[in-house]
């Protein structure tokens, strides 16, 4: 795989489950001149946990993560996203590290990774590197990579203690690509109050994001509807999504603000309802 | 503008279609949905959009719902693919599987392009043994669209063939 992605360079594609990049050849928008069909590389594939950290395998289908007890135990922030990513059919067929590759802003799996502070690992003739997550996506479709590198694993860190999660998102149907949405973990000390909190955006611009400002605005905090509307509103302040014909870039800051704001709440909840015992592991 | 091919480009591939074996030399570029219908003669596949959306063209990969339209057929060489003619296969002529009996029951379908992909996607919730809700049997169904009959009645084609599956009554021909 890496000898002919240095052989090919920008003329070399990855083809891992194919199920965006095939569309985009179907419809002739991609023509690359070789594909890297990378399917039989079992070796890509598989979840494993080791010293608390997760490690998904890039070909990991994302029926498999779905399922996948180790990470609902530990990480439901991800198991909560993969019910939102498009249908059965496709979840046979797609993969984590393609999904991850591809960045779409609107799609589930880079902005649950993004606010988990995942790494992803890049593996070259040159050798190997790690990207975090908040440096990886640099603007619409477009990643890190070089041309001759490949995505080869994520790794996503242990989620601490008295930990809430909550995704919600928005499609004009169960399936489609989000309008907006949000991914976020809530961290509290033993008295309630706010330790920590990640706030991942959907569809809020070119790429995955997340929302430091309103990140700011919940820490030290006690949660309640007040603040949860002001990390929201916050969370829309610097962000410009771009319109089209399922929604207008108002329509849509105004859509992700309330699923920001349900969000929080939720993941709020869910920290409480465990009493800032170990609470990513409620399955 | 020269497009350079690593070679010849052909690519001789068997893919076994319902328990039997089509071999074939095909351009690396064929789609497996082309490959089931132009290769094999299977037409009982449907193309729809061709892009992965409407689930026409839905098979079964190992035993799993896949879009044949976003894959290669030189992915699918040496993998055992199902496909809507291979629900009859063992059945006496004009008899239909349990699933498409209850599609014909709860009318199902109209004009019936969707209707293979549907099957598709839906005959491995047949082996399914714990109780599924109607909200559960329409997420495994939304990949697929039917554009004249909706979704009702295929809902209820499910349940009706699911019954009699936990029954282990057969349906009448």
């Amino acid at each position: 795989m890496l000898g002919l992605l240095a052989e090919h360079g920008d003329e070399g594609k990855i083809l891992a489950g194919g199920q965006s990049l095939v569309p985009l050849l179907n419809f002739r928008l991609a023509h690359p001149e070789n594909l890297i069909d990378i399917n039989r590389i079992g070796a890509l594939a598989g979840i494993r946990r080791k010293n608390g950290h997760l490690y998904v395998g890039t070909l990991t289908r994302h029926s498999t993560m779905e399922h996948s007890r180790v990470v609902g135990e530990n990480w439901p922030l991800l198991t909560e996203a993969m019910k939102f990513v498009a249908h059965p059919q496709i979840r046979n067929r797609g993969t984590v590290g393609g999904s991850v590759a591809h960045a779409d802003p609107a799609a589930e799996l880079p902005v649950a990774f993004l606010t988990l502070d995942a790494r992803f690992k890049a593996l070259s003739r040159r050798g190997e590197r790690t990207i975090a997550a908040g440096d990886f996506f640099i603007t619409h479709l477009t990643t890190a990579l070089e041309p001759d590198e490949a995505l080869v694993e994520i790794e996503v860190p242990p989620v601490a203690p008295g930990t809430g999660y909550a995704f919600t998102e928005f499609a004009r149907r169960h399936g489609d690509f989000a309008l907006g949405g949000a991914s976020v973990l809530v961290t509290l000390d033993s008295a309630g109050v706010c330790e920590r909190a990640a706030v991942g955006l959907l569809a809020a611009g070119p790429t995955p994001m997340r929302a430091p400002g309103a990140e700011e605005v919940l820490a030290g905090e006690r949660i309640d509807e007040k603040v949860a509307r002001e990390a929201a509103s916050r969370a829309i302040a610097d962000i410009s999504p771009t319109g089209d014909i399922h929604g207008s870039a108002e329509y849509r800051r105004e859509l992700i603000e309330v699923m920001v704001r349900r969000a929080i709440q939720k993941a709020t909840e869910r920290a409480l309802a465990r009493g800032g015992s170990n609470g990513a592991s409620d399955a | 503008m020269e497009r350079a091919m690593p070679d010849d480009g052909r690519r001789r591939i068997t893919v076994e279609i319902n328990g039997r074996e089509y071999t074939a030399e095909v351009e690396p570029r064929l789609l497996l949905s082309d490959f089931i219908r132009h290769e094999a003669r299977l037409t009982g596949t449907h193309v729809g959009c061709e892009h992965g959306v409407c689930g026409a063209c839905t098979v079964q990969l190992e035993g799993e719902p896949v879009r044949s339209c976003l894959m290669f057929a030189v992915q699918a060489d040496g993998r055992s693919l199902r496909t809507v003619e291979g629900m009859t296969d063992g059945l006496e002529e004009g008899e239909l599987h349990p699933l498409q009996q209850a599609f014909h029951e709860k009318h199902g379908l109209q004009c019936g392009f969707c209707t293979p992909g549907f099957l598709m996607s839906l005959e491995p919730l047949l082996l399914e043994e714990r109780e599924l809700t109607d909200r559960e049997i329409r997420e495994e169904l939304a990949g697929n669209l039917c554009r004249c009959t909706g979704y009702q009645n295929i809902v209820e084609a499910v349940k009706l063939a699911r019954e009699r599956m936990h029954a282990g009554e057969t349906p009448e021909a």
